[in-house]
């Protein structure tokens, strides 16, 4: 019966956008509607967490904006969402990095970025 | 009257309805073979005999499969009549309803068998408020006071007590149809409906209608 349920969902995912992970910094265009106009809105910050599985994935992006620290949830199969595109990859040792919220400054965005990594230098 | 069809609760997910994810309960319904057609001349009421499911032949007595055979419909698991009323469709037998007959945004009820919950206490089953925890109380899942005193002399009737609860047959009305997908025969019903996942539940044409469609 599970799989009936999954197959319910399965032509509203949208596999083209699993490719990134928890740390990696992304740009989410968001389709937002003005009336009858509709325009592209950029989103861009640290994905801190991904939850979920199926069509209820969800993932959490976190940015500083103007000095305050900015959190938005995106459903990733969501009609609303134009793409994702993935800025910087990143390693982390958390799947969920909330410590960030913690942290003020250069600090709050601070999470280890893989091409870095993999030159040999931190 | 209404149109029913009998069905299984497959599971609950959740779909994009436009922009919105809408949580949805996938009821896996008909098709349902008319297996007899009972009139007001022959049988002194309105109704229609459909099945649902598969029964392999040989749990079935002898008497229920010639039923079948004059019919000319294969084994089902379940048998259930439904009054039909004047402004209704006609029902011939071998007919097929499948959930063709309904579509995305019509409201419907759905009757089925709550979930069995087992002998309950007060606060659990009638929502009361049970007496404070601490401070000295001795009373704390307690229904508290049963009746009055000389007068009435007895404890009312229908007096909210301790007891069995769930495992009855209820009706959820006038719940919105999202999704009708009829090549593999699934309702996409928003919301939540009563009773266990795999459980039999009959979904009908809302009898009570809106106000203003």
């Amino acid at each position: 019966m599970q799989a009936t349920i999954e197959s319910v969902t399965a032509d509203q995912l949208d596999n083209s956008r699993l490719n990134f992970k928890v740390g990696d910094g992304v740009r989410v265009h968001t389709r937002v509607r003005e009336g009858d106009k509709e325009r592209i809105q950029i989103f861009a910050g640290i994905v801190i967490a991904r939850k979920g599985s199926g069509i209820r994935e969800a993932f959490t992006v976190r940015r500083i904006s103007f000095g305050e620290g900015v959190e938005r949830v995106f459903p990733i199969h969501s009609p609303n969402i134009d793409k994702i595109e993935v800025d910087r990859e990143s390693i982390t040792r958390k799947a969920r990095l909330y410590y960030l919220r913690d942290r003020i400054g250069k600090e709050a965005t601070k999470v280890k970025e893989k091409r870095l990594i993999e030159a040999g230098r931190k | 009257m209404s149109f029913t069809l009998i069905g299984k609760k497959i599971g609950m997910t959740q779909i994009f309805d436009g922009n919105q994810l809408v949580p949805v309960t996938v009821v896996e319904a008909g098709p349902c073979p008319v297996v007899q057609v009972k009139s007001s001349e022959k049988d002194g009421y309105e109704a229609v005999q459909i099945g649902f499911g598969v029964q392999k032949l040989h749990r079935i007595s002898k008497p229920i499969q010639g039923h079948f055979a004059k019919a000319k419909v294969e084994p089902v698991h379940q048998l259930r009549e439904f009054r039909v009323g004047a402004d209704d469709a006609e029902y011939n037998v071998g007919d097929v309803l499948t959930v063709s007959k309904f579509e995305a945004g019509q409201r419907v009820d759905v009757i089925g068998m709550t979930k069995g919950k087992g002998f309950q206490g007060v606060m659990k089953r009638w929502n009361f408020a049970g007496g404070p925890a601490s401070h000295g109380h001795m009373t704390h899942r307690r229904g508290g006071s049963y009746g009055q005193c000389q007068w009435p002399g007895e404890v009312w009737k229908g007096k909210k007590m301790p007891g069995h609860m769930g495992n009855a047959r209820r009706t959820t009305q006038n719940l919105t149809i999202v999704k009708v997908l009829e090549d593999k025969n699934l309702l996409l019903i928003k919301g939540s409906v009563h009773g266990s996942i795999g459980g039999t539940v009959y979904v009908r044409t809302a009898v009570k209608k809106k106000r203003s469609a």
